[in-house]
């Protein structure tokens, strides 16, 4: 187990770093160094002299190779935890990013909770009850959910919440607890905000699980230990509990490492629409604006984030199915 | 083998044995492709998907003719207005006349918000006509016309079928020619991705060893990047000033990035599983070259396999694109495709005013819900045999 575990460490380092190179160039690939979007926008306040532009070009080493470049932020970073200067904001990139990343966090937390909670139970009744009218409706939404993509649903979220409740969403608090000390009622103000984007972000991922946990289900039902079990008296959801649904969330929880991605892809876009103050809009603004340290940062850390919960789905997989750790 | 042409005491039902040999027969000799479309034929919802597809890309194909109108085409005091009915009777003192026509509109400007409201005038009478003189075209850049599907006599008369956006360009016309970039766009996409994914996939699965590990890790790390700030963070790299048709093939490119991946680990999973095959060593044996044995042995064992990929990874491509436009990093203005065209709709209030710009939002969805019932069908239908 332990080597094991060593063994998936030891895989995710050179993914991190290649990830971190990667999310780095990209932003280095527009035409144009950030020091000329700089010396336009102090060409329009008037005032910009040939050795401005140079200090900033020294100071980031904008004229060296790209690896020296990169050599520069990341050290910066893994030393002495600087991820360089944001732009747009003028502050440095670290007191930006921090909360919005826990935002970005809570929401895919939550909608990862929404995936589990809404497509283990549907997932096992509609495989239970194959062919009844609740399995065609689980079913239905399930291709639906796959075929409406989150910014989207979370547009027709918005439309009826707007239209038919009159409620609006942008943000995480109403403006009475957004500077507020965390309260029970503080948290029950979050929950109503949080539902629209959270479903929105979960639906696709819930749809797919249905479909996953319903089709590897059915082809335990049908195993003899099941009708051997049911033969000894075993009462129908004990027997099912135990034995065949522990059979079929091994898939499951295989599928939690692409989740995890996925997941925090659909928060990105779905906070663009729903104007939530996690990284999505600010990512989007940073990438329009060339704002490449924040761009970077926020590509890099969402990046690092994914692999650890590909990780953790894997270390969990290894726990459950003893068959991959003896591999 | 018991024989269930024949009854307990042995008696052969006359008829019923001519009729099972011949099923029989045909199913023995049928071809492999036969039997494909006799699995597949039995998905219905499949079927039905295969057929809205088909309508589909022939919309994509003839987006000239069938909209009435160029996307350009705008009436700017109707900015916002609603979608029109077509009515084909036309009531008038001496009864009921065949005669295809709209409404016009009359409109207030509301005096605190200046937004305008839209009436229908039934006073206003606007002839409609099939296969109508419009606006001059050239289909697919060379045939010259001017003909339309269906459209108004009078050129300049309002005809929104499906409302007007901001700046009162017809909505309708408008999906149609989105049509053809958001359903191309996929399909050249998954092209691409396909090269990628069968040149590499087959390397790393016929070749196995450091080439595979390498291959290997590199899927994987590509994989577990997020995809949506993955693809904002190429698509916003695109320079501005570049051609539409050099963003667009970019975008296909940018989407296939993450996609060949699927594709490659597909088909590195059959090449492994093939390569110790009794029929591919013979073919070995018999001194056929690698890339003899690769094309006309292994590749026609798994093309259906692929084919079925293909069409789950196409709405995943649409979908994405879509998304890229919403966002407004994906293609821009002047090109028109359905993300393009949902972008309008991206204010929530003006989305409740307006709700018909969701039209394209819903063209999405069924779009990405046929193939996706196309793909689990050919799926099922890909191995006959089972």
């Amino acid at each position: 187990m332990g080597k094991y575990f060593l063994r998936r460490i030891f895989y995710a380092i050179p993914a991190i770093i290649v990830i971190s190179f990667v999310s780095f160039l990209l932003i280095q690939l527009p035409p144009g160094t950030f020091a000329d979007t700089i010396a336009a926008q102090m060409m329009e306040s008037g005032g910009v002299t040939p050795e401005a532009i140079k200090a900033i070009e020294e100071r980031y080493g904008l004229n060296q190779p790209v690896f020296v470049q990169y050599w520069k932020w990341i050290s910066g970073i893994l030393l002495r935890g600087d991820f360089g200067q944001s732009f747009i904001w003028g502050r440095p990139v670290g007191t930006i990013i921090w909360d919005r990343l826990g935002y970005t966090l809570l929401l895919t937390g939550f909608a990862f909770l929404f995936v589990c909670i809404l497509s283990i139970p549907i997932g096992i009744y509609s495989a239970v009850k194959q062919y009844s009218v609740g399995d065609y409706i689980a079913t239905s939404i399930g291709f639906l959910g796959l075929a409406i993509p989150g910014f989207l649903f979370a547009l027709i979220l918005m439309f009826i919440g707007f239209r038919f409740f009159d409620q609006t969403v942008g943000g995480f608090f109403s403006p009475e607890f957004t500077h507020a000390p965390m309260s029970w009622a503080k948290f029950a103000d979050l929950l109503s905000h949080l539902w629209m984007p959270m479903i929105a972000v979960g639906m696709a991922g819930a749809a797919s699980l249905i479909r996953i946990i319903r089709a590897n289900l059915l082809d335990e039902l049908l195993k003899p230990y099941v009708v051997t079990a049911r033969a000894k008296g075993l009462s129908e959801f004990r027997l099912l509990i135990k034995y065949p649904v522990r059979l079929a969330l091994i898939p499951f929880v295989a599928t939690l490492g692409w989740m995890l991605p996925q997941l925090i892809s659909g928060a990105t876009i779905v906070s663009v629409v729903m104007s939530l103050p996690t990284t999505g809009p600010l990512l989007l603004r940073a990438l329009l604006g060339q704002d490449m340290y924040l761009a970077s940062s926020f590509i890099m850390l969402l990046s690092v984030l994914t692999v650890i919960g590909t990780l953790i789905s894997d270390v969990l997989l290894a726990i459950v199915d003893p068959r991959i750790r003896f591999q | 083998m018991i024989d269930p042409t024949k009854t307990v005491t042995g008696d052969i039902i006359p008829g019923a044995a001519a009729a099972w040999h011949d099923t029989e027969a045909s199913l023995q000799l049928a071809s492999q492709w036969k039997l494909m479309w006799w699995r597949f034929r039995k998905h219905k919802l499949a079927l039905v998907s295969g057929i809205v597809l088909i309508c589909i890309y022939l919309v994509a194909a003839f987006v000239e003719f069938l909209a009435p109108f160029s996307t350009d085409r705008m009436i700017s005091e109707l900015a916002y207005a609603p979608p029109q009915r077509l009515r084909f009777l036309d009531r008038t003192e001496e009864g009921r006349k065949f005669r295809l026509h709209v409404y016009g509109y009359k409109y207030t400007i509301d005096e605190l918000s200046l937004e305008r409201e839209f009436k229908v005038d039934p006073d206003q009478k606007f002839d409609v006509r099939f296969f109508v003189k419009g606006e001059p075209y050239r289909m697919w850049g060379f045939i010259r016309g001017n003909r339309h599907l269906v459209g108004p006599v009078d050129t300049g008369a309002p005809f929104f079928l499906l409302g007007a956006d901001r700046l009162g360009r017809d909505l309708f016309s408008r999906l149609i020619y989105g049509t053809r970039i958001s359903m191309t766009i996929g399909l050249v996409g998954v092209m691409m991705s396909l090269i990628l994914g069968i040149l590499l996939g087959g390397i790393s699965g016929y070749y196995g060893g450091t080439v595979d590990l390498i291959i290997q890790r590199i899927m994987e790390i590509l994989r577990s990047m997020p995809t949506i700030p993955l693809w904002m963070g190429l698509a916003a790299a695109i320079p501005y000033y570049w051609s539409p048709v050099l963003v667009y093939f970019m975008i296909t490119l940018i989407l296939s990035v993450i996609g060949w991946t699927w594709l490659a680990q597909a088909v590195r999973g059959k090449f492994y599983s093939l390569k110790t095959e009794d029929f591919v060593v013979a073919a070995k044996l018999d001194g056929c070259s690698e890339l003899q044995v690769i094309v006309s042995h292994m590749v026609p064992s798994f093309i259906s396999h692929i084919i079925a990929t293909l069409t789950l990874a196409i709405p995943q491509m649409i979908i994405a694109e879509t998304a890229l436009s919403f966002l407004g990093i994906g293609l821009k203005p002047p090109v028109v495709s359905w993300g393009v065209l949902l972008k309008e709709a991206q204010n929530v209030r003006v989305l409740a005013t307006s709700p018909w710009l969701f039209m394209p939002g819903l063209a999405v969805i069924i779009a990405v819900l046929s193939l996706n019932f196309l793909g689990d069908g050919i799926r099922d239908a890909a191995d006959p045999y089972k």
